[in-house]
């Protein structure tokens, strides 16, 4: 089979639409009715030799929120990181296996990167904003997909503000700069700036681990927001944090996926026994 | 055991204390004078410099028998013939236009190419071919500048420019503003490369997640997130061309006029210096104490660069950190 190596066409032909609008009549449907957003098969992992990822099988639903836990080490953000190919920056990363985005291989050596990070945005442990104003944060995403006219920027930049539940907070100091912000602000803009591209997935790796808990809340409230537009995988240490946003849990250990599932389920009637101790707070 | 062992802590701890807290006073103090007092010598030193060139400076201006001489003369003549003629001529401003010319010719050389090739180097080659190529760089900084200068005069005026123009003689502007500029690149180079790697992984990550390509991250993240240093980078080397003295009083010629032509001679501030000091100028002359007037011209024009650079730096430093 012929893969397509660009997965969609570029931004440009389609004008911006509105993120709380783009799919305005789709209910939530339960976890059952949902297609596989992502899908793995037989998924290993290694950086050199070292094997950080074992014989993986899961399905990530679309526009669910999906959370990876389990503790330090075990493989989660390294996961994370193959769905959009950041791996790729790593030296001797690779994996093997099957690793799918809506049918499409994410494995494939010829796949267009900077297109599938075009539709699978990413959130950071640590609040990364670019040492520009608030406005060209936002805008970065945008601009590299070639659009320039500063009326489109400006309907992005308000609409990518409001998704974020930021744009009040900022928008009488659009143009100052974005690093005079909180911790919680900051994520927050780095969530802008990843829903400003259009994607149709996000990946976030740990994103309240440097906030205090105010901001936390925030971010958790703003997660339960997008997941009507997005489908959103989220690595957390934190297991309140996962049973709170998520629709559905996989616990990972050494590598392994020990459990996948409902997160109400998971949480209250684990079926396995490191679940259960690592859910518990036995251990981890 | 545990308590055994705790207890004989305690009375090691007991023992040992003020006999070593006095003698680890003592030396922090000692040490502390030592340093205290390198740091008054540099200063010292420092000023002293400064002190005999403006001292001297002030007895060019106020010589005997010279009631030419004046600071308006001097800074706004356009005129320099201090060796030649009945009447010698002091106006620095054929000195500065022949160190400005032979500067921004170095500067146009070794900017440009010294930022690529940081930016190569820091975000684009593999990790071993890195290590050599820095080497390399480093090779280069620590080549004697009068090497330099004989390169002008025996490779870059005879193969480079010669062949291009007839216009160019022996000694030309372009030849030395080259030769400089390979001179100051590897400041340039690693000076940058400095600021650049300097830059947070993390924003490399964020742009990389946007859909950047290598090059969307160089141009639109790395570099303006380093535009501190970098712009940091390029006044030290401006300053350092400015200063250059082999270089230019090997191939720079010995013509003393106001000129933007590249192919021409000049003299620059530091070349008329080295002409005075190194030739049969008597020391109570008044050729012989213009250079000290040049000297600290000279001074003054690298010291306003650096705290414009100083400024600058700030007010970026503002808006990036």
């Amino acid at each position: 089979m012929m893969i397509p190596t660009t997965l969609r066409p570029p931004i440009d032909h389609a004008p911006p639409t509105s993120i709380d609008q783009r799919r305005p009549d789709e209910a939530r449907l339960p976890a059952a009715a949902h297609p596989s957003a992502i899908s793995m098969r037989g998924f290993n992992s290694w950086y050199g030799d070292h094997q950080v990822l074992h014989a993986l099988d899961l399905e990530i639903a679309t526009r669910q929120v999906c959370a990876f836990i389990g503790p330090s080490g075990c493989g989660k953000s390294t996961l994370l990181r193959w769905i959009n190919r950041m791996n790729d920056t790593i030296p001797g990363a690779r994996a093997a296996g099957t690793l799918s985005l809506h049918g499409i291989d994410l494995l494939d050596r010829s796949l267009d990167v900077v297109d599938l990070r075009r539709r699978v945005g990413m959130v950071f442990q640590k609040p990364n904003p670019f040492p520009k104003s608030i406005f060209d944060n936002v805008a970065f995403g945008p601009r590299l997909h070639r659009v320039y006219a500063r009326t489109d920027l400006e309907e992005l930049v308000e609409q990518s503000l409001r998704a974020s539940a930021l744009w009040d907070e900022v928008k009488d100091r659009l143009d100052s700069s974005a690093l005079g912000l909180s911790g919680g602000q900051q994520q927050r803009l780095c969530i802008a700036r990843a829903v400003a591209i259009g994607p149709e997935m996000l990946l976030m790796d740990e994103p309240c681990s440097a906030l205090d808990p105010r901001s936390t809340a925030s971010i958790e409230q703003l997660i339960r927001e997008l997941r009507a537009s997005y489908t959103i995988v989220i690595v957390t240490h934190n297991m309140q944090q996962a049973s709170r946003v998520s629709d559905s849990t996989a616990f990972f250990y050494e590598g392994r996926l020990i459990e996948s599932g409902a997160t109400d389920l998971l949480f209250t009637n684990p079926k396995n026994r490191q679940t259960e101790d690592y859910v518990t707070g036995r251990f981890g | 055991m545990i308590a055994a062992a705790a207890r004989t802590a305690a009375e090691i701890a007991q023992r040992g204390t003020p006999c070593s807290l006095l003698v680890r006073r003592r030396f922090e103090g000692s040490i502390r004078a030592v340093l205290w007092l390198l740091t008054c010598l540099s200063v010292v030193t420092t000023a002293a410099i400064i002190v005999v060139l403006a001292v001297e400076t002030y007895r060019f201006f106020t010589a005997q028998g010279h009631p030419e001489i004046s600071v308006w003369s001097f800074f706004s003549g356009t005129e320099w013939s201090p060796l030649l003629g009945a009447q010698p001529l002091f106006g620095v401003l054929p000195l500065v236009a022949g160190t400005l010319l032979v500067t921004t010719i170095a500067g146009v050389v070794a900017l440009p190419m010294g930022l690529m090739t940081a930016v190569y180097l820091s975000e684009y080659a593999p990790p071993r071919r890195r290590v050599a190529l820095k080497a390399a760089l480093e090779v280069l900084a620590g080549v004697p500048t009068v090497v330099y200068g004989f390169f002008a005069v025996t490779f870059i005026t005879p193969m480079l420019l010669q062949p291009l123009s007839s216009s160019f003689g022996t000694y030309s502007a372009m030849s030395a503003g080259i030769a400089v500029g390979i001179m100051i690149l590897p400041i340039v180079c690693s000076l940058c490369e400095d600021a650049l790697r300097a830059v947070p992984q993390s924003l490399r990550d964020g742009a990389y997640a946007l859909g950047s390509t290598k090059f969307d991250v160089s141009a639109k993240v790395v570099v303006p997130a380093a535009l501190s240093g970098i712009v940091a980078a390029f006044l030290l080397a401006l300053t350092r061309a400015i200063g250059e003295t082999m270089i230019v009083a090997l191939a720079a010629g010995g013509l003393a006029h106001m000129t933007a032509d590249p192919s021409s001679q000049v003299q620059t501030m530091t070349a008329y210096m080295v002409q005075i000091f190194l030739g049969d100028a008597p020391a109570a002359g008044i050729e012989y104490k213009s250079s000290y007037a040049v000297a600290f011209t000279l001074f003054l024009i690298t010291f306003a660069l650096t705290w414009i650079g100083a400024i600058v730096l700030r007010r970026y430093r503002e808006e990036y950190e």
